[in-house]
């Protein structure tokens, strides 16, 4: 069930374009930021209100790699792979985030605090390497930065 | 040297509020097209003025506009929309314009607006620009208080609205016809063109998609003229332009600067030389979907002029360095893993080509690769160039691989003879999913 604050959200999003359809990636995103991911059941209730197919609605919502069709973690870890991160190291980054959290990319940790994912360029190459926490930046990186970074994070 | 983009961006200090940005001539285009300027006399002026796009195109901005219907008669409403996706790797310019001076952008898209007769637009920013979304969407309020945005701006008969779509990922997002459909709340795939935007763009009305950079020329055009704006540049290709450098230099960053100044005083002067113990290999000019260029070409002006005759493109202008302690296989391993996961798989030469190519290629990295691989590599920027997919996705990853192909051919055959990797392990290019 979407809740009133959604469905108002949802709304003004309605109100800016010809059809309730063309709002169904912002009512994702809506509906994202309240529950951290988008579930099938989420899905279903958007793309009723959206007057779309749950098939079609998905078919949208797959597309773009950050709505979340999988549950996430309280945190979501983007470590950009592309290539000058590449270029300056970031490789040691990663993997200190891979034994520190003891998951690969695509996972959640077990207490449900991180989910780490690679990203593409985060458009700040000129202070590589860099991440993102959920909307911080975090740039010009090393390795001995990471535990001070995590712990902001609970 | 005159700094017309970027003079009241200061790093680490917030953006000019409404009133200060005024106080320094802000808005002045607004008031002078609304008062003095018909759109046709906008659309000449900028013609005039040789402004080309700086989203990577590199078409004459006023002639783009030139093909939207005016009149009585056009389909209405029309729409503007500035691309401020920024997504080719190697690429953070806009981000400075965005986070920098928001209000130059809104003042830019009020004057493309004007130009072409468009009641409503769009800001299309990608997801990771948090701070640059905050501050928009700042800006955009202190505009509609002043009165430069809603109905009848400063008491004329033009009207525009603006709203910011934050985007939710994907490469695609940045190819103008692929962001009409995201905008649409549709999967990012491209149009098939014609119909071209201008005729039949977002919600199959009159649409310009400008990119951010080519919107905060035009304040300073419409109040200074089109010669100004070409003395600006020390070649043929008019204005300033923002250049940056990101990888093994002293000092990366992103710099206003003329227009045609050369690679190496970008590298040298600005980007303050190849960091101790790091020798220049190649770049690419202007983000990963360009030719690589090499030591013979550091001479050259950077404009479009001169770095598609040396067989690239500029590009969006930010050049990411190779260096010589750097696996060129590995470096273009990493942007083919990059356009594999970005295409949209809508047309099969660019869905089953791309992921061919990586495979190749992290088998050359991996040590294992074959002398017939080379020869695969080739027939692939052949097949997957201009002309065979539905965009300028797969053509744009081939530029980079041919080019490392030519340059770089030694350091292939090399991986392939020795079977392994002549650089060290950590540089080999492993996405380990």
């Amino acid at each position: 069930m979407l809740t009133t604050e959604e469905k108002h959200k949802i709304d003004h999003e309605i109100g800016l374009v010809p059809s309730p359809k063309n709002a169904c990636i912002e009512a994702l995103k809506i509906v994202q930021q309240s529950h951290g991911w988008v579930s099938d059941e989420s899905l279903k209730d958007v793309a009723d209100y959206v007057g779309m197919s749950p098939a079609e609605l998905d078919s949208v919502a797959t597309f773009y790699n950050l709505i979340f069709r999988r549950p996430v973690g309280r945190h979501v870890i983007l470590v950009c792979d592309s290539i000058s991160c590449w270029v300056m190291g970031y490789e040691g980054i990663r993997d200190q985030l891979f034994e520190k959290l003891n998951i690969k990319y695509g996972q959640t940790t077990e207490d449900g605090r991180y989910t780490l994912l690679p990203n593409c360029c985060l458009g700040t190459c000129d202070r590589a390497p860099a991440l993102m926490i959920d909307n911080d930046l975090y740039r010009d990186l090393t390795v001995e930065q990471l535990d001070e970074i995590l712990e902001k994070y609970t | 040297m005159e700094k017309p983009l970027t003079q009241h961006i200061v790093p680490g200090r917030a953006p000019l509020s409404l009133k200060e940005y005024e106080q320094v001539g802000g808005y002045q285009s607004v008031r002078k097209i609304l008062k003095e300027m018909s759109p046709a006399e906008v659309q000449t002026l900028v013609k005039a003025s040789d402004l080309r796009g700086r989203g990577g195109a590199g078409f004459n901005t006023g002639l783009k506009w030139s093909f939207v219907p005016m009149g009585p008669e056009a389909a209405k409403p029309k729409y503007l929309v500035a691309n401020a996706d920024e997504m080719e790797p190697g690429t953070f310019k806009d981000r400075v314009l965005l986070e920098g001076n928001p209000h130059q952008l809104i003042e830019g898209m009020i004057v493309a607006a004007y130009a072409i007769d468009a009641s409503i637009s769009f800001v299309f920013m990608r997801w990771a620009y948090k701070v640059a979304a905050r501050e928009i969407i700042k800006a955009i309020s202190e505009a509609y208080e002043a009165g430069y945005l809603g109905e009848n701006i400063l008491g004329s008969d033009f009207s525009l609205d603006m709203h910011l779509h934050t985007g939710v990922g994907r490469y695609m997002c940045g190819e103008e016809t692929a962001l009409l459909n995201a905008l649409e709340g549709k999967r990012a795939n491209p149009r098939a063109k014609p119909p071209f935007p201008q005729v039949s763009g977002l919600f199959g009305k009159p649409t310009i998609v400008n990119n951010v950079e080519t919107l905060c020329c035009l304040p300073h055009i419409i109040n200074n003229g089109a010669e100004w704006f070409k003395g600006l540049s020390k070649t043929q290709d008019a204005g300033t332009k923002l250049y940056g450098i990101s990888g093994r230099v002293k000092t990366p960053g992103c710099w206003e600067l003329p227009m045609g100044t050369t690679i190496r005083e970008l590298i040298e002067e600005h980007g303050g030389g190849m960091q101790d113990g790091y020798l220049f290999k190649g770049l690419l000019p202007g983000g990963a979907s360009t030719d690589f260029l090499v030591e013979e070409h550091l001479d050259l002006p950077m404009d479009y002029t001169a770095i598609q005759a040396a067989g690239s493109r500029m590009g969006t202008g930010t050049m990411i360095i190779l260096d010589d302690q750097t696996c060129p296989v590995g470096f273009v391993h990493n942007l083919q893993h990059f356009f594999a996961q970005e295409s949209c798989g809508f047309c099969t030469p660019c869905r089953e080509g791309l992921p061919w190519v990586e495979k190749i290629l992290l088998a050359i990295d991996k040590g294992e690769g074959k002398p017939e691989h080379l020869l695969t590599l080739d027939f692939h920027t052949k097949y997957l160039g201009p002309g065979n997919t539905f965009c300028a996705l797969a053509p744009g990853a081939m530029e980079p691989l041919q080019s490392a192909l030519k340059y770089f051919r030694e350091d292939f055959e090399r991986h392939i003879h020795e079977q392994h990797c002549p650089w060290s392990k950590a540089k080999v290019w492993q996405p380990s999913i």
